[in-house]
């Protein structure tokens, strides 16, 4: 027995991997996706749905309106912040306090039932009632109530305004405002669930242009074009199989063997590698809104001194952290030399390494032996912070500031965040809405939320980004550049945070494979894929 | 009817153990740090949203409140829900824990059918040249973490030679599962007829199979050379051997019979080894395995799915050391199983 299983095995290992005419049929309308992670929930309204099943939401739901393309920087279709098209919606009538949308009336939800303007208020009022993240991003664009959301006949739906704000439209157009099948929903709730979260959590009840046929946790999920789409042009890929591949040589073996067809969490030095070799199709697209920063608790001695926090500004090693961390792959946002102010964010800081100026400003600021602190990063991607780190801590170690790294596991990463007590540390950040009144807002603002992790509080600050956001509202645009220029300006000679660089979005694909748009949410659109 | 009763008695006297599980895992996840509520909050949760998580999770509640709604749940057969995966721990661990077993089975499988005939021919030829062959052997497949062999076979016999098929897990993308009866492909495939799906799976277990092989080589050649050797010099033998046996009765049939004992305590050792080791073999070959779900869960600060896996490894590991022993009993009479 113990022999012949030898001798199967072995003749198994002989055998070269199995190809049939009918298996290279199905690869051609198949798409098969590599990544680290895969989603906990396929309904965005969930309790604590990852990033990965925003994909499926985004891909499975329709919203009323999404946003069109433009040419990104380096030829990457890109989503245009400013052009708002229908998606459900047939029409958008935008009026003083309120918007009216007019529904398509040829839409179905995948099991067939008409989309009904009951829908989607009962879908609006669900995001704004579940909780947590759905709740909060429905908040940011100033919906916040469901009496703010009425149907008017069974086509039409009008959303009032509770206040002017540039950001509702754009928000209605994220991931979180998707029209769920309610009629269905409804049919699967409980009493202690009536919002029937369970039921979405492992079934998509949408009228988008995919539905989840087969999810295994943490292994794989497929899913299949849905035929009756009416939401846009009908996607070109039939299926898609998602697979989990914890392992990055792994994925990139499956690439560079030209088994998998995208993966897009690969590690910077396999990127650039593979950008060498040049056999794949390799797109790098900046972080809308997003930056990674060196951020100081300026409650606290001895970051409370601007001076001191400028010091740090000049002791990081900038180009060397983009060249050995990076490997070019991010935008840097340092070393500005001339030119005014940008009405733009993110945007490079005037600062670049300088040890000499670094230890005359320790010096003013009378700590001319330095001191000793702890430098602390999210061990989540430690393959990125972690070398931040080392490169920080021995270049700050040359002007007689002695850090202690501090490595946090990324369970407890939030949680020490919220904690506001770390003096230094590197963190990232990234808005879906791409203006920079949004980013300041919850990076900067006195109402110091989470993402104010240095606990900064300014007034001035604080009047000029409140000046922007009423400006932007009332579109009044001297204001807006105005403040906005202010805020910047004061973010840089203030410098809570030190922005180090812009990251990117390193999706790796076969040559076969085109339509890969750049989305806000940074995740995939299956919609646009196609496979020659 | 005398062994049920002793079996009945062993397992009544782990219950205690049991119980200390259950109450020292419940203890450990929550002295870990990092919070599950701000985890599943998201990036993006204010104070407010991330209370208001905890307590839907029921994690506002006190310790001894907690323990004992936990008990409570396990006492229905309830493990808790994971968030990792948003199903419940049960139906994730049923699901996966046949994908470990299945994988560590044919590695030990594979590794018994390599080791144990290097360790007798080693003792045989005691300070030959196999002998030293059998030390190098065991000693770098021990000193090779399983990651690197792992990865290191898939460099070669999956991307340059093209021999392997793609490290995706139990099985090729285009190819279905076979229906489920017992959870091991293997078997379920053969039970539905599919040769194709056998062949399929039987390629997908080769490459992370033999790395746990090559892992738990050593101490079973050891083993099995130290006890024979022992066995070999005793004066049985000798006596076998001056009686005129031929060589194979006495090594076989008298040596190895008795050198067995030690071994089978070194394979109930391997195995369970082997299902720790597999945590980084499920992860370099994409496994959908019980280590792997255990090591996410514990990086999410998700209770339920560790508690869970530390759980049934326990129950696991107590069934394993009762089969271990019920197995003396029959290999060697003077053993009876009474703790």
């Amino acid at each position: 027995m113990q022999r012949r299983t030898f001798l199967t095995i072995a003749t198994g290992l002989a055998a070269p991997a199995i190809h049939s005419p009918a298996r290279a049929q199905a690869r051609n309308e198949t798409l098969l996706i590599v990544s680290e992670s895969g989603p906990n929930n396929l309904d965005i309204h969930g309790i604590g749905t990852n990033v990965p099943g925003y994909e499926v939401s985004w891909n499975c739901y329709d919203r009323l309106i999404t946003h069109g393309m433009k040419t990104g920087p380096d030829g990457t279709p890109y989503y245009d912040r400013d052009k708002l098209v229908p998606e459900l919606a047939e029409d958008m009538a935008v009026g003083d306090m309120s918007v009216t949308f007019k529904l398509r009336r040829d839409a179905t939800f995948q099991d067939g039932t008409p989309v009904r303007a009951a829908d989607v208020k009962w879908s609006l009022d669900r995001a704004v009632t579940v909780g947590g993240f759905p709740t909060f991003q429905m908040k940011a664009g100033s919906l916040e109530k469901a009496e703010q959301f009425v149907v008017v006949d069974d086509h039409t739906v009008r959303i009032d305004f509770l206040r002017k704000d540039r950001l509702t439209l754009p928000d209605l157009a994220v991931i979180v405002p998707c029209v769920v099948n309610s009629g269905l929903v409804q049919k699967n709730a409980a009493p202690n669930d009536p919002w029937g979260l369970e039921y979405t959590k492992q079934n998509t009840a949408g009228s988008g242009a995919y539905k989840v046929t087969q999810w295994t946790p943490g292994t794989e999920v497929i899913l299949e074009r849905n035929e009756a789409w009416k939401g846009g042009t009908m996607p070109k890929i039939r299926r898609v199989i998602w697979r989990m591949v914890p392992s990055s040589g792994n994925r990139r073996a499956l690439l560079q063997r030209g088994d998998a067809d995208i993966s897009y969490d690969l590690p910077a030095k396999d990127f650039a590698e593979m950008k060498t070799a040049g056999k794949l199709t390799l797109v790098s697209t900046p972080y809308s809104n997003g930056i990674q920063y060196i951020g100081m608790n300026v409650t606290k001695p001895p970051f409370d001194n601007p001076k001191v926090r400028q010091a740090v500004a000049y002791a990081i090693p900038y180009d060397k952290i983009m060249e050995v961390v990076l490997f070019g792959l991010g935008r840097p946002m340092f070393g500005k030399s001339s030119g005014p102010t940008e009405v733009a964010w993110p945007q490079p800081h005037p600062f670049n390494a300088n040890l000499d100026k670094a230890r005359a400003l320790l010096a003013e600021a009378g700590m001319a032996d330095g001191f000793e602190t702890t430098l602390s990063f999210d061990l989540g991607f430690a393959d990125v912070n972690e070398p931040i780190c080392i490169l920080l801590q021995e270049s700050l170690g040359k002007i007689g500031i002695r850090a202690t790294l501090n490595k946090i596991p990324g369970s407890n990463w939030r949680t020490e965040l919220n904690k506001k007590i770390m003096p230094l540390y590197t963190n990232v950040f990234s808005g879906w809405l791409d203006y920079p009144e949004y980013f300041f807002f919850w990076c900067y603002h006195g109402q110091n939320s989470v993402f104010n992790t240095m606990s900064y509080k300014s007034p001035t600050m604080d009047g000029l980004i409140d000046g922007a956001r009423m400006a932007a509202a009332s579109g009044d645009t001297a204001t807006y550049d105005r403040d906005v220029r202010g805020f910047v300006d004061l973010a840089f000679t203030d410098l809570p945070r030190i922005p180090l660089y812009q990251p990117y979005v390193n999706v790796a694909m076969q040559p076969n494979i085109s339509g890969y748009q750049y989305w806000f949410h940074r995740r995939l659109d299956y919609r646009s894929l196609a496979k020659a | 009817m005398r062994v049920a009763r002793q079996i009945g008695q062993r397992l009544v006297t782990a219950l205690p153990s049991v119980a200390g599980v259950i109450v020292v895992t419940f203890l450990l996840t929550r002295i870990l740090p990092g919070d599950t509520a701000a985890y599943f909050a998201g990036p993006a949760a204010t104070p407010a949203a991330i209370e208001e998580i905890r307590a839907r999770l029921g994690l506002d509640q006190t310790l001894p409140v907690q323990f004992l709604r936990y008990v409570g749940d396990l006492a229905r057969g309830d493990f808790g829900a994971s968030l990792t995966t948003g199903q419940p721990v049960l139906a994730d661990i049923t699901a996966r824990l046949p994908a470990s077993a299945e994988l560590v089975l044919v590695a030990l499988v594979l590794a018994v059918a390599i080791a144990v005939p290097l360790g007798i021919i080693a003792a045989l030829k005691e300070r030959s040249l196999i002998d030293h062959a059998c030390r190098v052997v065991a000693t770098a497949g021990v000193s090779l973490p399983v990651f690197f062999t792992g990865l290191l076979l898939v460099y070669v016999f999956y991307y340059i030679l093209g021999w392997a098929p793609s490290p995706l897990g139990r099985l090729d993308v285009f190819a279905s599962a076979p229906p489920t009866a017992s959870g091991f492909f293997l078997i379920d495939s053969l039970l539905a007829g599919d040769v194709e799906t056998f062949r399929a799976t039987l390629a997908q277990l080769v490459l992370p199979a033999a790395t746990l092989a090559i892992f738990a080589l050593a101490p079973i050649a050891r083993m099995t050379r130290g006890a024979m050797l022992s066995v070999l010099g005793s004066d049985f033998v000798r006596t076998a051997r001056a009686a005129g046996l031929s060589p194979n009765t006495v090594v076989m049939g008298y040596a190895f019979r008795n050198a067995v004992l030690p071994v089978i305590t070194t394979l109930g050792m391997v195995f369970s080894f082997l299902l720790g080791a597999s945590v980084l073999v499920e992860k370099v070959f994409a496994w959908p395995g019980i280590g792997s779900y255990a090591v996410e869960a514990l990086i999410a600060s998700d209770y339920a799915p560790v508690q869970g896996f530390v759980l049934v490894m326990a129950v696991l590991y107590l069934l394993l050391n009762l089969c271990i022993d019920i197995l003396y009993g029959l290999i060697d009479p003077r053993v009876r199983i009474d703790a």
